[in-house]
């Protein structure tokens, strides 16, 4: 088989099995989830065969596989759909396919297969726990999802459009995936949705990320109208139309082409991606179960939002040359990510809640990329996006292994406590060593541990971008905000593993099954070794021994050629200064946090400024008084209330009381005293007319009949007498 | 040649309603076995009509003439172009939907379906009209079986003013239009209201700048064009289930292609010189719909305005006088009228089993009627333009021509999406999700298997055009090929 035919199967498998499990299979747990398995182990396979292939292959950043078919007619041509794969698509599949494989199996343990059926649980909330009787004794233990055959559809569903999404050729096959990524989203958010909490958070994720939609959107209906394609290759490679774009006014502020596409699109970024200002769905995107965190929310479609700023990053940076100015775009990119890495980096310090910090650590790391990518450190941000789905895709899977071993522990005691608190934790390090130390590889990685982690490569890279850029104000601000990451990783990490067991939960806590922990080995191998393939050639040592690989592989994506600056120092020292720096820093103030009562010692030193960070800046409740009620307010209020049924229907209403009157009018005023019951005139047939109506009612169809007849009829001849007449 | 699938479209429903009223009333399955028996006849010829278009062809096709008064230049005259066509297989669907959801209507069943066929050959005689007189006849045709089965089956409580509002409006409406189809009559010289033959009549600038917003406001009305839209949400919520989906389905495209025929093909110039206020209008219908319907507490309501704020979009691209546009507005007329067919036959099921359409009353619907649910997600994802559903195809050409046109019509009605979709999971959150409140929980029991079918079958048509674009556009294609034709220029 040609790869190119290979690449169109890829995202196929999923969807088969995502129709098999929600006709036929889904009565069956263990049908269902080997469906579901079989579909993703397909696609991985598939994509792994495209992956050995494109990487063997010479000049695929000019020449890359593509094969495409028409889908909708338009006027004089057919927008095509189609499939391609060049470098980019190959990184992207290389994560994509080993995540969601991981996740898919990861998920067989998460919601507790094997185990019995809870007498409580009901479809739509989390699992409550089943009692067994063992040796004459009771015991509570976990109990299998209600949900879980549904569950696996909805992943599989998903898989397909994230797979859609990468092998896609065009904007517009793209797009497609992308909204049916945000739809099952919305699904798995709301996937207990017996919690109110939940079914609100999947609402306030798909609305937040349709607003970036809509101007995505607009973005594609202004690139087709200028160029006529969607197809990226054939707006690309294509000379003329990218000078058209970068040189041509466009109708909207004066903007070039460029810039107003490039603007457009980057919104559908920012609301998929999380990025300030759309930033507040995906912490609350936590309520789904953890394995869509991981696999939604942190290793794929928040970074499909990523890769389509990259996709179509030589329109955004269209007419700019290394080293020259950044167009608007770039700079609007640059400054969106740049903050947003700061300001979510700041918020993850005060969470108490485990999932949630890796949340905002999420934003935070997407930020990043894109500030490299405005920077135009096109590489860095590619490298940084694809060490970034192993260890944040392996962080959450470890956090739901220690919600799993702390939940274990609360059906244990029987005591209520929050599973997902990192007060109530302490100590897990000897409960659950296989979650600790892939936990740990993970983490560090996170804080970009120098040398040995994936996350340390990746994030130098995008310094070392910055740094030779000359970007002052962004090399600092990403370096304090490295500052933190390493420093709320290393609160996390000591909060959860370290010291002693501060709840009785957690002493009780136990060790996950192999079905959870060999997916986190797996991505902690990555994790790890995935940064070696994309070492600088002119880094001490180490650059001499690896021939910075992954540089060449992607860089081949761009038009111009990367010149290798004069390596500094600088940005590598302070790389992991602010690495190991935070992590010291981080284990210092958090060891001696002792008992889940304690006050955080952050909040000691900082105070209001602490809750402040706690509550996201309050972010939520600004944009509730700004945007949220006035709206409501608005269209209800004004536009309802008043426009609608004060002044239209109250124009209709007075026609109908002037009417009335006038007849009246005309009945008593002039009809009786004048004509004094000579003509029939208006009053009579408006009283004519009410009786007529009043009889309808009655119920005798015959009569309605001999009235519609007759008025049939009448209009007959009055349109004819007109006709006739004239 | 003569081809008798128009005619049997638009006349077997009304033989078969004169057929029913002659029977005795009590013999319920044999009155509703006809109605089932006809609309599916109607349906087989409607597939039949659409599939055997010649895209390659265009034009009119299946035409019959026939002289009626030939001194008064009336002729019957029956013919479909590609948005004919479609137009009357999205009818066929609506109609066959409507006759099946109605099944279990214990109230005067002969009447009821008597009249619902009544209405179904008015809507085809309109689509498949080619003489203006003649469809003119079959538009007014439509306001006495409306106006009944309003009130005779309607929400109790609003019947009566939805009714007369409703038949009010589309009254004056139809009225300001019939002066400017007689303008029309007089001012070509041709002593003819065969359209095809009007579309060579060339009237002057001037003329078309005076007669057409008659001609196209008054059926626009009926289309819901701001600010005659009032009549459309007050109407959909008190009439019955099958008559709102015929209304909101049908009845508001048969508005917008007797606009399309009469007033866009027929006075081009016309719609040139004023296209800058059909945009404004249009593009007020779509945000101001959207932002009504986000706020309303009655189910039925939702949707009731958010058929104003669809319809606007059709309107857009009218507007537009792009191939885009036109093309989106041909889609969009026909996915709409499947898609809110969906919604008011859900929204009926529901309804019937809750006895309360207050979004606060209801509650965890999606354990009793599963289908019903996913039938109405299927519409909403069409609403707010999911790709993969019908909604994408048609709404992307919209915004493509309105782009061209004027992009900001295109940013401000786009955005009208993030509203639309908050409202729709706002409905499904409150109907569907969530506890069951105890007072509805007696009555709700599953949708029965005709219902199923309508709801299945509506949302496989929704996909396939999602999936398949090419089932349908080719022939919506066509026909703006002819009216750009006549356009000109543009």
């Amino acid at each position: 088989m040609s790869i190119n035919s290979l690449l169109w199967l890829i995202p196929v498998p999923p969807l088969v099995g995502f129709i098999l499990i929600a006709l036929i299979a889904y009565r069956s747990n263990r049908a269902s989830h080997s469906i579901a398995l079989l579909g993703a182990g397909l696609s991985f396979l598939a994509s792994m065969a495209v992956v050995i292939k494109a990487v063997a292959t010479h000049d695929l950043g000019s020449d890359p596989f593509t094969s495409s078919i028409n889908w909708l007619p338009t006027g004089a041509t057919w927008l095509r759909i189609g499939v391609l794969a060049d470098p980019l698509t190959t990184v992207m599949l290389f994560f994509v396919a080993i995540t969601i494989l991981m996740i898919f199996i990861y998920s067989i343990g998460y919601h507790n297969y094997g185990q019995p059926v809870g007498k409580h649980d009901r479809p739509g909330l989390p699992p409550e726990g089943a009692e067994v009787t063992e040796h004459g004794k009771v015991h509570k233990v976990p109990s299998i999802e209600p949900m879980y055959a549904k569950f696996f559809a909805l992943l599989s569903l998903f898989a397909f459009a994230m797979y859609l999404l990468v092998v896609s050729d065009s904007l517009l096959m793209l797009y497609i995936g992308w909204e049916i990524m945000g739809f099952c989203s919305y699904f798995l958010i709301g996937f207990w949705y017996g919690k109110e909490s939940a079914r609100k958070a999947g609402i306030k994720a798909f609305i937040t990320t349709r607003i970036g939609d809509v101007f995505m959107l607009l973005g594609m209906v202004a690139l087709y109208s200028a160029t006529g394609t969607l197809n990226f290759h054939d707006i690309f490679s294509n000379h003329e139309t990218m000078e058209m774009l970068a040189g041509t006014v466009s109708p909207v502020f004066g903007w070039n082409w460029s810039t107003l596409i490039g603007i457009l699109l980057f919104c559908g970024t920012i609301g998929k991606s999380a990025q300030f200002p759309l930033h507040v769905w995906l912490p609350d995107a936590m309520e789904g179960p953890t394995p869509v965190s991981a696999m939604i929310h942190a290793a794929t479609m928040v970074s499909a939002g990523v890769y389509m700023s990259i996709r179509v990053f030589p329109i955004m940076s269209a007419g700019w040359e290394p080293g020259g100015a950044l167009t608007t775009p770039m700079v609007v990119m640059a400054a969106i990510g740049t903050f947003t890495a700061l300001f979510t980096s700041t918020i993850a310090l005060a969470q108490n809640d485990i999932k949630r910090v890796l949340a905002y650590s999420t934003i935070s790391q997407l930020g990043y990329m894109l500030a490299a990518l405005g920077i135009g450190a096109y590489v860095a941000a590619v490298f940084h996006l694809m060490t970034h789905a192993f260890f944040k895709a392996l962080l959450f899977l470890a956090s739901g292994s220690v919600i799993h071993g702390m939940e274990h522990g609360v059906l244990h005691t029987g005591k209520h406590i929050d599973p997902q608190d990192m007060r109530n934790m302490g100590g897990l390090r000897k409960k659950m060593p296989a979650t600790f130390w892939t936990f740990l590889a993970g983490g560090l990685a996170l804080s970009g541990f120098p040398i040995i982690t994936a996350g340390f490569w990746s994030k130098d890279e995008i310094l070392s971008g910055a740094f030779a850029s000359h970007q002052v104000l962004i090399f600092v601000v990403l370096a304090v905000s490295a500052l933190f990451t390493a420093f709320y990783t290393a609160r996390q990490l000591t909060l959860v593993f370290l010291g002693n067991p501060r709840t009785t939960a957690a002493e009780h806590a136990s060790e996950s099954k192999k079905v959870m922990t060999l997916p986190l080995v797996v991505l902690s191998i990555f994790a790890i070794a995935i940064g070696w393939v994309g070492i600088p050639k002119a880094f001490p040592v180490l650059g001499k021994l690896s021939p910075a690989w992954f540089q060449d592989f992607v860089g081949s994506m761009l038009a111009y050629e990367v010149h290798e600056e004069a390596h500094s120092y600088i940005p590598l020292l302070v790389s992991i200064l602010v690495s190991l720096g935070g992590l010291l820093l981080g284990w210092l103030v958090y060891r001696k946090y002792n008992t889940a009562e304690e006050r955080d010692p952050l909040h000691k030193s900082l105070g209001g400024v602490f809750t402040f960070l706690q509550n996201k800046y309050k972010v939520d409740e600004l944009y509730q008084k700004v945007f949220i009620d006035p709206s409501l307010w608005i269209a209800d209020k004004v536009v309802y209330q008043f426009l609608d049924l004060k002044i239209i229907d109250g124009f209709l209403h007075g026609v109908a009381a002037i009417s009335v009157w006038l007849g009246n009018l005309l009945r008593y005023k002039f009809d009786v005293p004048v004509v004094n019951g000579g003509g029939d005139g208006l009053a009579k047939t408006t009283r004519g007319t009410g009786w007529l109506l009043h009889k309808q009612q009655t119920g005798k169809v015959q009569q309605y009949l001999t009235i519609s007849i007759g008025i049939t009829v009448i209009a007959g001849l009055i349109i004819l007498m007109l006709v006739i007449s004239v | 040649m003569q081809s008798p699938i128009l005619p049997i479209l638009a006349l077997l429903p009304l033989a078969a309603a004169i057929l029913l009223l002659f029977l005795p009333a009590a013999k319920r399955n044999l009155i509703r076995g006809i109605a089932l028996g006809t609309s599916i006849v109607t349906l087989v010829f409607s597939f039949i009509a659409f599939f055997a278009y010649d895209t390659a062809a265009a034009g009119y096709q299946f035409q019959v003439s026939a002289e009626w008064l030939p001194a008064l230049g009336i002729g019957f005259h029956m013919g479909a172009d590609g948005i004919g066509v479609a137009m009357i297989l999205m009818a066929g669907l609506v109609v066959f939907s409507g006759v099946m959801v109605s099944w279990r209507v214990e109230d005067r069943p002969r009447e009821f379906f008597a009249f619902l066929l009544f209405l179904a050959s008015s809507v085809f005689g309109v689509f498949a009209s080619l003489d203006l007189f003649q469809l003119f006849i079959f538009f007014e045709m439509a306001v006495f079986p409306k106006y009944l089965m309003i009130v005779m089956w309607g929400y109790p409580k609003t019947k009566e003013y939805g009714g007369m509002k409703l038949t009010l409006y589309l009254f004056l409406g139809s009225m300001v239009a019939l002066i400017g189809v007689l303008a029309m009559y007089f001012g070509s010289g041709l002593h003819t209201f065969d359209m095809v033959a009007l579309e060579k009549a060339g009237f002057g600038l001037e003329f078309q700048r005076l007669w057409f917003p008659f001609v196209f406001i008054g059926f626009g009305v009926l289309g819901g064009i701001f600010p005659f839209h009032s009549w459309a949400p007050d109407g959909h919520v008190a009439a019955p289930t099958a008559v709102s989906m015929l209304l909101a389905g049908v009845e508001m495209k048969v508005g917008v292609f007797a606009a399309l025929r009469a007033g866009l093909m027929l006075m081009p110039d016309g719609m040139r010189a004023w296209a800058p206020l059909i945009l404004v209008l249009a593009t007020i219908n779509v945000v101001y719909g959207a932002f009504i319907a986000m706020i309303q507490k009655d189910f039925k309501y939702v949707i009731g305005f958010s058929s104003v704020s669809h319809m606007g979009l059709v309107f857009i691209g009218f507007a537009t006088l792009t191939p885009e546009g036109l093309t989106g507005a041909g889609l969009q007329m026909f996915s709409h009228g499947i898609m809110t067919a969906l919604f008011f036959a859900v929204v009926g099921m529901v309804y019937d089993r809750a006895h309360t359409r207050n979004l606060n009353e209801l509650g965890g619907l999606f354990k009793y009627m599963p289908i019903a649910m996913l039938g109405f997600v299927v519409g909403g994802l069409v609403s707010m333009g999911m790709p993969g559903f019908s909604g994408f195809i048609a709404e992307i050409p919209i915004y493509m021509g309105a782009w061209k046109t004027v992009p900001l019509v295109a940013i401000i009605s786009a955005l009208s999406i993030v509203i639309t979709a908050a409202y729709i999971l706002l409905v499904v959150r409150r109907v569907f999700f969530g506890e069951t409140p105890e007072p509805i929980k007696a009555g709700l029991s599953d949708i029965t298997i005709m219902d199923k079918i309508v709801v299945v079958m509506l949302s496989l048509v929704m996909i396939i055009i999602g999936v398949f674009p090419s089932v349908i556009v080719p022939v919506i294609e066509s026909g703006v090929k002819h009216i750009l034709v006549l356009v000109g220029g543009a």
